[in-house]
């Protein structure tokens, strides 16, 4: 086994893992400042701000031979006998420099700056810099400009990591920007006539250690420091991203990526990252209605469940759409509670909206054409529990010579997802309960019209593509007169307290094989539920 | 000192001296066929090996020894590339070769390629040379039409290409990764080593790497023998176990305030003093020197008392400075001030810095501005203390910048000033009478225009 020594203490390294100086150091907690090495990105060892010592100990001896000269520890491997070290006269003075240098012609307008708080200038400033400037420029040059029309780079900010420029060749590969120009008048820039226009450019602003990418959609809308971040998993595809969810009193502001490995590794891509408006889209219904003598009529959510429960309960012959948007705890709650009156309850799989194909960047992240984030989850619930798939096309088709006394659709899309003759094949349905976020003709045809929570409300799990199962938390409370599905279905059950997803979630893994691997926690990247299939 | 009779520089002022046949009448091409018939490729490393020749591109590093780091038994293909960028200031050595002797430049390539089982060569040369360009192209061209290239190379089986690329008009396009990149087409932004050319280099492939004058030593060294390259130059240090010698004939570029500048022939090893006097006619006008580049403006400075220096290429580095470089000596009369020879080099080396590397992209510009103030009449004593920090923290040396460009900005700021320090401070002094003591930033004044 190959034995690392940072700062004295030894890292013992697992049979081929490559490491380099800053992943080594991180081991032992030392912190070793970077701009230009990201873990996603090809190695430049160019902003120099990593410089650590390094040397050698000898296995028979134990004496240690150093390197006279600085070396970048992004560039530097670990290796058995490799000797690091990260804190020294030598090493404080050069990072001193570094930023010393940075800050030279950087216009330093950090109050109006988007990345104060969360920039690495700032952040490293602080930790490595000097204490008095001892330049004798005048940095005050702040330009502008659009890159594309997602991304607006404030040139005199950047300090030339590349960060983005090699992130458009290596990992979006449409190679959109550059450096122009030479030494002290390089900018990041792209060439005329074509911007940056790619579906991860959103990325570049989360690579980007400085304040010099800015996010059109997110520029100048929040401070960093007034919102809270929360894990959470994208709803844009089947890939699953994860996410983080950054709001402040709930409203949200922005999605990051968030790194998982066997996911989307540091990525999103952009239909994710900016597809979250609906959730504050004034359209969106929010008051419990049923059809009443003269139309429509508010409810109470207090006696809502008690009222469907006993009309439910008066039905013979019920359905459930169980749409993609739900998680699994919810599809599962739904079908249980439908079954628990309905012993054949049928269980629809709402329909699986799609668009294009699926499209694979260089690097492999791939955007799905599914266009959902739970298909696989959702349709795992419907076949354990009912052994048998019934699609939303089958169902409709069913419509025409079965006949349902009750049901119950959820939908959650973002846009329409139906058309009017769907609204007229189930407008004969006596009790059809339509849970949704926006008005569509099925919810007009409803005879109890139910707001629903969007993904940045729910709690639960979605199972992506490749049977990965990720679990998170609500980020922002629903608009005042949702009742989220989860909370709402949890009632019915008659559950105690407030509704708790991983209460769920621990009787899916005893009920059905396939949800075991879940039990007992799945941690910040998820689980693969294939791993309990292979034993 | 017995003047040197020519070897490199023999022919160049023959008539036709360009020309293959003029090439052949001298015995051009006589080592090639020597190699083709009755050598390995072996056979030649190792007879470059024992010549002690050290590359002439700057960094003198054993040429055979670098040959021997290609990977063993490769399938191929391996490149060379023969770096004819030159653009180290007051070097002009291998434009003369390859103006006036550019057959002389190929059958050394040829060999060099042959020796490292090359099939490809790129000939790189430096955009801003015409005349080089198509005296080279006609020769190459001469070259396909004889059989010295293309094919089955003069009936050996060998098979080499010559492609001539034009270099992209920047000073690190010279640096050996720079190179690599810009011939691939990109920015000539200098790779980060480990891997090195020899293993990974030019389309990721194992590359060799030499100069014009390198490649030439080698048509010499093959025609004349290793004894021969031996018997010239300077023996290896005993007392320095590291120190492989400075042997054979060196292209010296004398230039600067000197009666007859021009690119002369003499061992390695001949000292500044001899060089002036024997070549370049004494400083001109009869005034006395100050200074001298020992080796292109990289390498830094050596006062007059020091001009007993000799220019092999363990000398200048005696004597504080980087290295014996490219051999460029660049005479300096006292007439010159100290603060004009530094704010030129700076300009220099903040204009041609790639801009990778912050310490070497900031603190380049940031010396040049603090030179462009200096020589306004507003510089500080202070500056000069953060001068020399710059010139002390910045370069492959210290370990903070990927090439060597860096070491060869820090260079001139630190001789010029060390060296000089009284003629900077009085000059500070004097020129700002009432500011020189501040030590707080003050904001920079554009008074010269530089870039
Ligand atoms: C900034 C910089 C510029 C250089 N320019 C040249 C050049 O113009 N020509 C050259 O032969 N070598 C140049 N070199 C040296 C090359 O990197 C390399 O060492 C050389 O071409 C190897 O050839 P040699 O072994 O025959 O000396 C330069 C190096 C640096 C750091
Ligand atoms: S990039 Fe960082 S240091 Fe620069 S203005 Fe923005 S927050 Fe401040
Ligand atoms: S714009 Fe940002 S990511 Fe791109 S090179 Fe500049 S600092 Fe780095
Ligand atoms: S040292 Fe200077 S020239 Fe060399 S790679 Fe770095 S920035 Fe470029
Ligand atoms: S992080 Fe290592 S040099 Fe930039």
């Amino acid at each position: 086994m190959a034995t690392v020594l940072v700062d004295g203490q030894e890292v013992e390294l697992a049979a081929g893992e490559r490491l380099n100086g800053i992943q080594a150091a991180a081991r032992v907690g030392a912190d070793v400042p970077h701009y230009c090495w990201h873990p996603g990105l090809t190695v430049v060892a160019s902003c120099r701000m990593c410089l650590v010592e390094t040397g050698r100990r000898d296995p028979a001896t134990g004496e240690i031979t150093m390197l006279p000269k600085l070396v970048p520890g992004c560039q530097t491997p670990a290796t058995d006998g490799t000797v690091f070290v990260t804190k020294s006269e030598k090493i404080t003075a050069a990072r001193a420099m570094v930023e010393e240098d940075l800050l030279i012609r950087h216009p330093i307008d950090c109050p109006i700056c988007d990345k104060a708080g969360e920039c690495s200038l700032q952040d490293y400033h602080f930790e490595h810099g000097r204490e008095e400037r001892r330049a004798d420029l005048k940095p005050f040059t702040s330009r502008r400009r659009e890159l594309g029309d997602t991304v607006t780079l404030f040139v005199d900010r950047c300090v030339m990591c590349t960060r983005c420029v090699r992130f458009s060749r290596e990992i979006s590969g449409d190679a959109e920007l550059m450096v122009v120009n030479r030494g002290a008048h390089e900018e990041i820039d792209v060439f005329p006539g074509f911007p940056l226009d790619n579906k991860m450019s959103g990325n570049v602003v989360d690579l980007c250690p400085v304040g010099a990418l800015g996010d059109r959609d997110f520029l100048y809308k929040q401070r960093v420091w007034f919102m809270k971040s929360h894990d959470n998993v994208c709803a844009g595809c089947s890939t699953g991203c994860s996410i983080k969810v950054e709001e402040n009193q709930d409203k949200v502001y922005r999605l990051k990526p968030r790194e998982n490995p066997h996911v989307n590794q540091w990525w999103m891509c952009d239909e994710g990252r900016y597809g979250w408006k609906h959730v504050h889209d004034p359209s969106r219904v929010t008051l419990p209605r049923r059809v009443g003598k003269d139309g429509f009529e508010n409810v109470e959510w207090s006696t809502l469940s008690g009222e469907l429960d006993a009309k439910l309960s008066a039905s013979k012959r019920i359905a459930a759409v169980l749409s993609p948007h739900l998680t699994v705890e919810e599809a599962y709650q739904l079908a249980k509670y439908v079954r628990g009156i309905d012993e054949q309850a049928l269980l629809v799989l709402g329909p699986i909206p799609t668009e294009g194909q699926d499209e694979t960047f260089p690097n492999g992240f791939t955007i799905r054409a599914e266009k959902c984030p739970n298909r696989r989850g959702v349709e795992e619930v419907i076949v354990g529990l009912a052994k048998a798939l019934v699609t939303w096309d089958d169902f409709l088709g069913r419509l025409s010579d079965e006949a349902f006394d009750a049901v119950w659709v959820t939908g959650g899309y973002k846009s329409n997802w139906h058309d009017e003759s769907v609204a007229q094949k189930l407008s004969s349905v006596p009790l059809l309960i339509v849970q949704d976020s926006f008005a569509s003709p099925l919810w007009d045809a409803a005879t109890y019209q139910l707001p629903s929570a969007t993904f940045a409300e729910r709690d639960g799990s979605y199972v992506n593509h490749a049977d990965r199962l990720q679990s998170f938390k609500w980020a922002v409370r629903p608009p005042a007169g949702v009742t989220t599905e989860g909370q709402l279905y949890w009632r019915l059950l008659k559950s105690p307290g407030l509704y708790n997803s991983r209460a769920v979630l621990d009787e899916l893994t005893r009920e059905l094989l396939y949800f075991s691997a879940a039990a007992g926690g799945n941690g910040d990247c998820g689980i693969d539920l294939k791993s309990n299939r292979l034993a | 000192m017995a003047e040197f009779e020519p070897v490199l520089l023999a022919n160049i002022h023959k008539d036709d001296s360009h020309t293959l046949r003029a090439y052949e009448s001298f015995g051009g091409y006589a080592g090639l066929k020597k190699v083709l018939g009755s050598m390995s490729a072996n056979d030649v490393k190792e007879l470059v090996k024992g010549s002690g020749l050290r590359g002439r591109g700057g960094a003198g590093f054993p040429t055979g020894l670098k040959w021997t780091f290609l990977p063993k038994d490769h399938p191929g293909p391996i490149y060379f590339c023969l770096n004819a960028d030159e653009s180290e200031p007051g070097t002009f050595n291998n434009r003369i070769l390859m103006e006036e002797d550019p057959h002389q430049v190929i059958e050394g390539l040829i060999i060099s390629c042959f020796a490292t089982a090359a099939s490809t060569a790129y000939f790189y040369m430096r955009y801003e040379y015409p005349l080089a360009w198509k005296r080279v192209q006609a020769a190459v061209d001469e070259c396909y039409a004889a059989g010295y290239l293309g094919k089955n190379i003069l009936g050996s089986g060998y098979s080499l290409d010559i492609f001539l690329h034009r270099g992209a008009a920047a000073y690190i396009c010279g640096e050996e990764t720079g190179l690599i990149e810009s011939l691939e087409g990109r920015r000539a932004w200098p790779r980060i080593k480990p891997p090195f050319p020899a293993v990974e280099g030019a389309f990721r492939k194992p590359t060799v790497v030499n100069n014009v004058e390198t490649a030439a030593c080698v048509k010499q060294i093959v025609d004349r023998g290793a004894d021969w390259f031996r018997s010239i130059g300077v023996q290896p240090d005993p007392n320095n176990p590291r120190d492989p010698g400075s042997f054979g004939p060196k292209l010296y570029c004398l230039s600067g305030h000197v009666e007859k500048p021009g690119c002369y022939e003499a061992p390695l090893g001949i000292t500044v003093n001899e060089l002036i006097d024997n070549y370049g006619g004494g400083v001109w006008k009869g005034r006395k020197a100050k200074a001298a580049i020992p080796g292109g403006i990289s390498m830094g400075l050596l006062t007059a008392d020091e001009f007993d220096c000799p220019l092999d290429f363990a000398g200048p580095g005696k004597h504080g400075c980087l290295g014996l470089g490219t051999a460029a000596v660049v005479v300096v009369d006292e007439t010159v001030p100290m603060v004009d020879f530094l704010h030129n080099s700076c300009q220099f080396f903040a204009h041609e810095s790639c801009g990778q590397c912050t310490p070497c992209r900031e603190g380049t510009s940031w010396a040049l501005k603090m030179m462009n103030r200096i020589k306004g009449g507003k510089g500080r004593l202070k500056d000069l203390d953060l001068l020399l920090e710059i010139g002390d923290n910045i370069g492959i040396i210290p370990g903070t910048t990927i090439c060597g460009l860096a070491d060869g900005a820090a260079w001139p700021m630190k001789n010029a000033i060390r060296k000089f320090r009284g003629e900077f401070e009085e000059y500070i002094k004097r020129t700002n009478p009432d500011g020189y003591m501040e030590t707080h930033p003050v904001p920079v004044l554009e008074i010269i225009g530089a870039h």
